[in-house]
């Protein structure tokens, strides 16, 4: 007699495990593979983003070629080249051709990696898509051959497949080389292009070189403008407060510490004797008991104790911000603009993680004055590329009243004007709003301190834009005055039927500035030369005046320093002048000096727009 | 004035202007920035002289210096004038407002934007200097007025002297008054009145009903805002003739102001207020209570129409009761009349009943 068939058994001979390579498969946009464009941007950021961290990790300057060739149609042959530490050969299949395989993934430190599928997966992607296996080239030192594999994905047992293992000659003293040929559309310009995403990636990691060689042949080098490699970012363990119930429970049940006590000061950071104690008492637990023992209503009771009991914020130094010094060079390099703004915030908490927030805003030069700002947005040192308008960092843009700080707003959206606005948030666990990690999610912490950043860098724009409107100003008053006043006192004397008045003294006393008189007098040892400073400003002056002189001075009053020149001598005063006061300088040589034709004294350490009467040099504004 | 006397004016006058370019010289030679401080001419700073009955400057004063840009610019525009008034003086000649703004396009930076102006910075330098614009050989572009009633005067006229009788010796148009009625001398006369009217229609329907010589009466035309001799004028009749003086205008809040700047001064030129202004010339109408009491035809009050009698609300001049009355209440009727409306009762009616009336209850007749 045939057994009664079960349906429920029937069904489950059918089910098999799926293997996570074929998961990937059937649903390549999760991942970043989802328009052709993107796969292929996909890609490149994977390598890219592999080699940063692991120059990073070593200790060098990255050096990094990237390389795009159309072979026909859609189909493109991607290299990239660093010149990185290197993959040790046992490791290379496996890196390259295991899904999820790698330290990034479970290590809660700030880094690129995290927000990457890894390279795997765009091996997986080029194969499926080109048929052809990813080649790689690595060496991890000078004394070392290279080693030369070609792989592809087994998407079932989710392996690696060696199609070829050697060993190659390499000039390079250490790096890896990757070439894969796939499908995929290559954006020229400069919207979501890898154009576009080297170019950010160069500017929040001024460290870098990249080259670029884009299919026509261009070439494009980002050059370095820092030789520091920032410092590596820590690792730490979880804190309490980012900690949920299905986190806890399974990390009661993974760990290898017999005591909760134990478990509770090793597992999470912050937690010391005390505050484990704190802990337990709180939840009503006996600290010797076995973390393996408790029930879910327990592991509720701990959970409860964490919010309850007082706990220190987590660490602050695991993160490595690019800092205000270089956030500045970076954008320096890309836009040559009037003024640069930045702002390095400090290490705040979301969801127990630690964050923070930089900002940087460039203004001016060659920036169109039409269009809405650009608006650069970093997660953890990567460019993000898509979903603007999905990202927390934009809603906060979105939020600044930006014409209160002289920019228009049409609509209250994005601004408009010539500003590029850059926005780093670094944590140790970014939140995106999906998995493909194009934005950031909508916290309200980070919400906050995105504004708050945005807002202190409006701030340095908005009295930028208001001293350069006084400049305007007062240049333009002091053109009129320089050009007014002389035709006043020439058309004074003429009416008068008297030499002009000599109008200088009055237009030092209007500008507020430096006055200086130089007379020359001939005597019978030869000239007397008299120089008279006044100082018409509010605030003191403090400078050095040189006259030249074609000979030796002498009778010097008050004294000062001459220094003698292949011909003649400079005579050099330090003087300092309180508001309103004067000082009369004198001495005599022995030639005979035209008075029309002597030169004029040169003030050194005021700006020439404060100085009537005098040359400048030295000064600042 | 004899030849001698213009000399020594002129002298005067010369002497006055180059004291302004000197005391700029003397400011620039102690480094101080180059200034003048004048009386700030708004209706703000007049007050009531009690002693003339007139309205002159106060001690509001406005400083005009060259430490800012537009100071600087005025600064130099005034020695430009006073360059140009002293080379006018020593070559005995004249200009007109008109051409003082024209000769300014050669000034470069120190050329004037609109006749406005030069306009002002000439009645600046009659303040400054104390003088009249006629002593820097500088006239006005507008007509004086005409006259026509039985008064005879002589006129020292650039082609010799003339005698005039203002009835007989004259046309339809009547005696023109010339720019400098200081020229003027009056030899005899019979009038009783002076008249002041403001349009050319009322006056010439005056002078068709006979009304000069039926009341005695010296009719002048104002032609809109009194020029500064025609104001000159009706002062020097009434002062020196003993004649009262009545003016009879539209009534809206511009006809207001022409009756004030011959009764009153203008706010313009209130320095020379006690030269021309006559205190005792009184307003016949058309008066907003004329409006309503004879029932006259009338337009509806413009916006503009509404804010200058706002503005007189708060002009000293205006400040009596009988203004402040009769303000409102055009305020609240939100009408005006002109004075010619007055023919809805037929062309004699204002030369037998309007004038007669209100004459009477002046005391004027």
């Amino acid at each position: 007699m045939e057994e009664p068939i079960i349906v429920a058994e029937e069904l489950a001979k059918k089910q098999r495990e799926i293997s996570i390579a074929e998961f990937f498969e059937k649903n390549r946009q999760i991942l970043g593979f989802d328009s052709a464009p993107r796969s292929l941007l996909t890609c490149v950021k994977e390598a890219v983003d592999n080699a940063l961290d692991a120059c990073e990790e070593a200790g060098i300057l990255p050096d990094i070629l990237v390389q795009i060739e159309r072979i026909d149609g859609d189909t493109y042959h991607i290299t990239t080249e660093d010149n990185g530490p290197g993959i040790v050969k046992e490791q290379i299949p496996r890196t390259f051709a295991k899904l999820l395989y790698g330290s990034r993934f479970h290590a809660l430190k700030q880094s690129r990696g995290q927000q990457g599928i890894g390279i795997s997966a765009a091996v997986l992607y080029a194969q499926l898509t080109s048929g052809k296996p990813t080649r790689i080239t690595s060496k991890i030192d000078l004394s070392k051959p290279a080693h030369y594999y070609e792989l592809v994905v087994n998407t079932k047992t989710n392996e690696p497949e060696i199609l070829v293992d050697d060993v190659v000659n390499w000039d390079r003293p250490h790096g890896t080389r990757i070439e894969m040929d796939l499908e995929g559309s290559y954006i020229r310009g400069r919207r979501r292009s890898v154009y576009e995403y080297l170019k950010a990636t160069s500017i929040v990691n001024p460290h870098t070189r990249i080259t670029l060689i884009e299919p026509d042949g261009n070439m494009e080098t980002f050059e370095r403008v820092s030789d520091r490699i920032p410092d590596a970012s820590k690792e730490i363990k979880p804190h309490p407060s980012g900690t949920d119930l299905g986190i806890l429970i399974r990390m009661l049940r993974d760990t290898d510490r017999n005591k909760i006590s134990a478990f509770l000061e090793h597992g999470f950071v912050r937690i010391g004797k005390k505050t484990q104690d704190d802990i337990c008492k709180h939840a009503n637990i006996d600290p010797n008991m076995r973390p393996a023992d408790f029930t879910r209503d327990q592991a509720r009771r701990l959970l409860a104790a964490f919010k309850n009991v007082k706990i220190a914020a987590p660490p602050m130094d695991c993160l490595s911000p690019i800092g205000d010094d270089l956030i500045r060079k970076g954008l320096e390099k890309e836009y040559p603009v009037d003024y640069i703004s930045t702002r390095s915030r400090k290490t705040s908490v979301q969801s127990g993680n630690p964050f923070l927030v930089e900002a940087g805003l460039a203004y001016g030069g060659t920036i169109s004055t039409e269009d809405r700002v650009q608006i650069l947005r970093f997660a953890n040192r990567v460019p993000l590329i898509y979903q603007q308008g999905a990202c927390a960092m934009t809603h906060a843009v979105e939020k600044v009243n930006w014409r209160h700080y002289g920019l228009n707003q049409p609509g209250g959206g994005i601004p408009m004007g010539p500003v590029v606005l850059l926005v780093h948030v670094a944590s140790t666990n970014v939140p995106f709003t999906s998995e493909s990690k194009d934005a950031v999610a909508d916290r309200p912490e980070i919400i906050s301190e995105v504004e708050l950043a945005l807002r202190d860098v409006a701030r340095d724009l908005k009295n930028f834009l208001s001293r350069q409107k006084r400049f305007e100003k007062r240049k333009h008053k002091e053109e009129a005055i320089v050009q007014v006043l002389p035709m006043i006192a020439e058309k004074v004397g003429y009416i008068l039927d008297k030499e002009a008045p000599d109008i200088r003294p009055v237009i030092a006393n209007i500008m507020g500035n430096l006055l200086v008189q130089k007379s020359v007098k001939p005597n019978k040892n030869g000239s007397e030369i008299t120089i008279r400073i006044k100082n018409f400003a509010d605030a003191a002056r403090v400078f050095k005046l040189h006259d030249i002189s074609p000979d030796e001075p002498i009778e010097v009053n008050p004294k000062g320093v001459s220094v003698e020149l292949e011909s003649g001598y400079d005579n050099i005063w330090k003087l300092s002048l309180e508001p309103g006061k004067e000082k009369t300088l004198t001495y005599t040589i022995k030639s005979k000096l035209d008075p029309d034709t002597t030169t004029n004294p040169i003030v050194e350490g005021i700006d020439e727009t404060l100085v009537t009467g005098a040359t400048t040099m030295g000064g600042m504004t | 004035m004899n030849k001698e006397g213009t000399q020594q004016t002129d002298e005067i006058t010369t002497n006055r202007l180059l004291e302004i370019a000197q005391q700029f010289y003397d400011q620039i030679n102690t480094e101080t920035i180059p200034y003048i401080t004048l009386p700030t001419r708004t209706k703000a700073n007049i007050e009531y002289d009690e002693e003339a009955e007139v309205w002159v400057y106060s001690d509001r004063e406005s400083v005009r210096s060259a430490k800012t840009v537009r100071g600087a610019y005025q600064l130099l525009k005034t020695n430009y004038v006073i360059d140009f008034l002293k080379y006018q003086l020593g070559e005995k000649r004249s200009s007109t407002l008109r051409e003082l703004y024209y000769i300014s396009e050669n000034w470069n930076l120190a050329k004037f934007s609109e006749q406005n102006e030069s306009d002002s910075l000439i009645e600046d330098l009659e303040i400054i200097s104390k003088l009249q614009r006629e002593n820097f050989h500088i006239r006005p572009e507008e007509d004086g007025a005409s006259i026509m009633g039985p008064i005879k005067v002589r006129e020292k006229t650039r082609r010799g002297t003339k005698t005039i009788h203002c009835q007989d010796d004259v046309g339809e148009g009547g005696y023109q008054v010339p720019n400098n009625v200081d020229n003027i001398e009056f030899l005899e006369h019979d009038a009783k009145m002076i008249i002041a009217i403001e349009t050319g229609g009322m006056r010439d329907r005056l002078i068709e009903n006979g009304f000069d010589e039926e009341y005695d009466s010296i009719i002048v035309h104002l032609k809109g805002q009194p020029a500064r001799s025609t104001r000159r004028l009706i002062k020097r009749m009434n002062e020196e003739l003993n004649l009262p003086v009545v003016v009879f205008t539209d009534g809206d809040p511009w006809s207001y102001r022409i009756y004030a700047s011959v009764a009153y001064g203008s706010i313009k030129s209130a320095h020379l207020s006690k030269y021309m202004a006559t205190p005792n010339a009184e307003f016949i109408g058309i008066r907003p209570s004329d409006i309503v009491n004879y029932d006259l035809p009338t337009d509806k009050l413009t916006d503009q129409d509404v804010k200058a009698l706002k503005s007189e609300l708060t002009d000293p001049r205006f400040g009596s009761d009988f203004w402040k009355e009769e303000i409102n209440l055009q305020l609240k009727i939100k009408k005006k009349s002109e004075q010619q409306s007055l023919a809805k009762y037929g062309l004699d009616y204002v030369t037998k009943t309007y004038l007669p009336e209100r004459l009477s209850e002046m005391g004027v007749v």
